[in-house]
């Protein structure tokens, strides 16, 4: 950390004298190079700012061009950091955002951030290439490429993120983003839905992460965590220490999907297939594996972590690859196989975890290689993933389905699209020549290990009979799809090749997946290793922790597995139908989906059942819990601390003429209880105002008066406007009951209020903070204290409150002018 | 609803100027004087307000054709993004910063990035106060 502050001061230094004498531009090349990552994250966010701008003047260009740019540069940028990383150098840069809390925006690079950075700019630039053939220019291309962006950006600034606070941030904003991304087409009911219960997960989720990180800077002191990991050893006996690990992995399951939290993910796919592909295959689900990754070196030790980790992976595994055999939508079974995928690396995780549990110590670099193994499958993922998710979106964008029902026959009508999937399908089912099968065979020695080292047996035999499911689902996508009979009487359009630039995105990843089984060494010493070194620092300083992949390992187990996988595969999807019918043994209302459509419906009643309660639609009932909540917690405060013993005689004397103006406002006030008109009611109003700004003049207050004076004008021209649309004034016929309750709680209001005003002297519960604006004029070059206060020393709440202003002016606005047109019942489902 | 209302219409001519001089010199005053950001974006709403009253909205409308609901977001975009100022230098964000810079004329002068900040509140605060007034007005 001091290294870094060292750092930050140089350069604040070297950028004033840059400025001071920009004649002279002296800037450190090294430190450029740092505060590149930092840029990394901010220039999509940036652009994502600008692209409401890029209006349609330049039609002729799809303005997906235009956002390919970023991603490309990014990723050319962050490619040129490879050769540092595989040196085993790391990268981290701060710039200060709210020091006194610790929170700092520190971009941190190393093997395992770099990995996911490639991935997220990579696939992003190709799924922008693809999605400008996708969508047509009809679409609100603005909305979706200014959300891709953002989404861009915050998912950069998750995996660059070492501070626990600013990682929150951007973690909420994947799920923001994604939201947004799901409903683009926010006038389908499913698309709605969709993003509801994404948004709802995966932000429950996130707000358990943030706690756990609480508790973390709790025991730590640190909220970078690179100094959690460093200082891990000092607090791992403390109780909230579990707590905290239980609630991280709530962040990371719902995020990544997890069993069984699994269920946003499937109707998730109601986005465009371009961001299936991206966010909800490729990147964000896998900000969960991530955030378990990074957090490995602390909880890793714990016997708990391994076994929750572990055991939620598998059973992810299984119950995802099981459920993606009987969907008859493409798009579903990818989902469900993405969710399988994605509980089988986090299994990988959860088995390296034991690198650094006490008990196996001896073991530990043997386990340590299911992480490289973990990582290798996620890169293999995002790969042929993504080149079968564009695969869909082909077939559903050329046919105007993806029901394989109605599809068949396609092999010889689209013969690149069909090659495509026959490439990623066979690397998903985990077959050579493929990368896939390199990364499966390195899953199935990890479980084997873990199985050997009396763990359990059933964990490997849980991954192998996954694994047959995996590949049942991968035949049936490919051969389903694209063999068969063609029925041209069910598609919405007859079968053709889709257009080059669509099949450009997906060819490229379908190269990748041969290339990495080709050349797998490349991959794994340059980015892999590095990161596996980054997940066990403690491991890494005395091993060498690198891997070589090879493609043949003779006969063993492994081969034999895997050997069993296809012979098992094969013979379950010959009698597919024959066992089909075990899917009817759930009943469709035990499903989790049910549960969760359950909850949400119970919220709704429930809360709509309390809110009726107290919500009568009388202003005056509301104006009443308010100043009841105040007579119970003011005067409840009063009472407990004792402060209302009154001494008067030390307060200064009352003149003349502040009684003049005291018994004015107190006929005013009076006066309105008996006012006949509306119109006289508010008039008498402004005189209780006009004189409290009299009184400010009195106490030689100027802003204050001044300030009172003049809301007080502005706020009676509001109340006469206001007041025309309201009927009649006459008196209504309320229940003396209530009558009295308004009394009492009037007189109560009142006589708390004077008794504060009166012992506000006496009682001095801490010491007065004016002491710190005395020198405004040296600290703040202010002579105005009331102004420096306002505009320097609290600028933070005078910056929120100009915000807050502003959404309650946008809010009164939409009230006003944004009404339902005359027939429609409600704007929605147009 | 239009309305015949001579003497009021007259003094407004005037008063507005007055008014809106005024709102200049509260903002600009504030640093060290009574003034500032809110209230003199309080003023300069008022003075609209006094217009919409005195003549009538269409005409007001033709005159200063601005949408207020921009001004307001202008206002806080400024608001915020003077924050990211210190940011760049390696502030903490929100610092503010201030000098002094022999000018011509007005002699030795203070400059401060409190101005920047101060002018976006008085923004967001016309265009607020502004956009309420006319959205409740207008919709009769």
């Amino acid at each position: 950390m001091n290294g870094e502050s060292i750092h930050d001061n140089r350069t604040a230094h070297l950028l004033l004298q840059f400025i001071e004498n920009n004649s002279f531009i002296y800037i450190e090349m090294e430190d450029l190079i740092l505060l590149t990552i930092n840029l990394v994250i901010i220039i999509p966010l940036l652009a994502a700012a600008l692209v409401p701008f890029l209006h349609k003047k330049n039609s002729k260009i799809h303005i997906g061009w235009f956002i390919f740019l970023i991603p490309l540069t990014l990723f050319i940028l962050l490619l040129r950091y490879i050769p540092r990383i595989a040196n085993g150098e790391t990268l981290a840069y701060t710039v200060e955002w709210i020091p006194t809390y610790h929170i700092n925006f520190t971009a941190y690079l190393d093997g395992l951030s770099l990995i996911f950075a490639l991935l997220i700019t990579g696939i992003g630039a190709l799924v922008t290439i693809y999605s400008i053939y996708y969508l047509s220019s009809k679409e609100n291309l603005i909305h979706f490429y200014t959300y891709l962006l953002l989404f861009m950006g915050a998912m950069l600034g998750v995996v660059f993120s070492d501070n626990m606070m600013v990682l929150y941030v951007f973690w909420e904003l994947t799920s923001i983003s994604s939201f947004l991304l799901i409903a683009f087409w926010y006038h389908r009911k499913q698309s709605r839905d969709g993003a509801q219960k994404s948004l709802l997960i995966t932000v429950t989720g996130g707000i358990a992460m943030l706690v756990g990180f609480i508790m973390l800077y709790y025991m730590s002191g640190t909220m970078s965590v690179r100094g959690v990991i460093s200082a891990v050893l000092s607090f791992q006996e403390n109780p909230l220490f579990i707590p905290a690990m239980c609630l991280i992995l709530l962040g990371a399951f719902t995020k990544s999907a997890q069993f069984p939290f699994h269920i946003w993910l499937p109707t998730a796919m109601e986005a465009p297939t371009p961001v299936s592909a991206y966010l909800h295959s490729a990147t964000m689900v896998k900000a969960g594996i991530y955030l378990v990754a990074r957090f490995t070196p602390v909880f890793g030790g714990e016997d708990t972590w391994f076994w929750l980790v572990t055991s939620v992976g598998l059973i992810t595994l299984f119950w995802g690859s099981f459920t993606a055999v009987r969907q008859t939508d493409l798009k579903a079974l990818l989902a469900y196989s993405t969710v399988s995928q994605l509980g089988m690396i986090m299994s990988m995780f959860g088995i390296s975890s034991l690198a650094l549990n006490s008990g196996f110590r001896a073991e530990s670099v043997l386990f340590s290689q299911a992480a490289f193994a973990a990582l290798f499958h996620l890169v293999n993922h995002s790969t042929f993933k993504g080149a079968l998710f564009m695969v869909v979106g082909i077939v559903d964008h050329e046919l105007g389905t993806r029901d394989i029902r109605r599809l068949g026959g396609l092999a010889t009508l689209m013969p690149i699209t069909f090659t495509i999937a026959i490439v990623g399908a066979f690397s998903m089912a985990g077959l050579p020549p493929f990368n896939g099968f390199l990364s499966k065979e390195m899953f199935f020695t990890a479980v084997l290990n873990a199985g050997n080292a009396g763990l359990s047996s059933a964990i490997p035999v849980v991954a192998w009979v996954a694994s047959i499911f995996t590949f049942v689902y991968s035949m049936i996508f490919v051969f389903k799809t694209f063999l068969g009979t063609y029925k041209e009487e069910k598609l919405e359009h007859p079968a053709h090749e889709a257009p080059y630039g669509m099949l450009f995105s997906p060819i490229v990843l379908g190269s990748l997946v041969v290339l990495i089984f080709i050349f797998p060494n490349g991959l794994g010493e340059n980015l892999l290793s590095p990161a596996l070194a980054g997940i066990f620092p403690s491991l890494a300083a005395g091993e060498n922790l690198g891997v070589h992949i090879a493609l043949w390992h003779g006969f063993n187990t492994e081969l034999m597995m895997t050997i069993g996988v296809v012979l098992g595969g094969i013979l379950l999807y010959m009698t597919i139908r024959y066992w089909k019918n075990i899917y009817r043994l759930f009943p469709e209302h035990w499903s989790f989906n049910t549960l969760y459509g359950n909850i949400l419906e119970q919220l709704e009643v429930v809360s709509r059942k309390i809110t009726d309660f107290y919500m009568t639609g009388y202003l005056r009932d509301y104006m009443v819990y308010i100043y009841l909540f105040f007579i119970l917690a003011v005067g409840g405060m009063v009472v407990f601390t004792q402060s209302y013993e009154l001494e008067i005689a030390e307060n200064a004397p009352i003149s003349e003429f502040e009684w003049v103006v005291a018994i004015v406002m107190i006929i005013a006030a009076l006066s309105i209880l008996f006012a006949k008109s509306r119109l006289s009611a508010i008039l008498l109003n402004s005189v209780l105002g006009y004189g409290v700004a009299i009184f400010f003049v009195l106490f030689r207050a100027p802003d204050l008066a001044l300030t009172q004076t003049v809301v007080e004008t502005v706020t009676t021209v509001l109340f006469l406007v206001a007041y025309y649309f309201l009927p009649e004034w006459k008196k209504e016929d309320t229940r003396s009951r209530s009558d009295k309750v308004n009394l009492a709680v009037s007189i109560g209001v009142g006589v708390i209020f004077t008794i504060i005003a009166l012992a506000v002297q006496n009682g001095k519960l801490f010491s007065s903070i004016s002491s710190y604006f005395e020198n405004s004029y040296e600290l703040a070059g202010g002579k105005n204290i009331v102004n420096t206060i306002l505009s320097d020393f609290r600028a933070f709440d005078t910056m929120l409150e100009v915000v807050v202003l502003l959404i309650a002016g946008i809010g009164v606005y939409t009230l006003i002018k944004v009404k339902a047109r005359k027939g429609d019942t409600t704007l929605e489902d147009e | 609803m239009r309305t015949n209302n001579v003497i009021l219409r007259t003094v407004t001519r005037i008063v507005v100027i007055i008014i809106l001089t005024l709102a200049v010199y509260l903002f600009l005053a504030g640093h060290h004087a009574p003034g500032g950001g809110f209230i003199g974006g309080l003023v300069l709403a008022s003075a609209f307000v006094l217009l919409f009253i005195a003549v009538d909205m269409e005409t007001v409308r033709k005159a200063v054709p601005i949408d207020f609901k921009l001004v307001a977001a202008l206002g806080a975009f400024i608001s915020v993004a003077t924050g990211f100022g210190g940011v760049m230098f390696g502030e903490p964000f929100l610092n503010q910063v201030f000098g002094y810079v022999e000018l011509p004329f007005f002699g030795e002068t203070e400059l401060t990035t409190v101005t920047i900040f101060e002018a976006g509140v008085a923004l967001a605060v016309v265009g607020v106060v502004v956009t309420i007034i006319l959205s409740i007005a207008e919709d009769v």
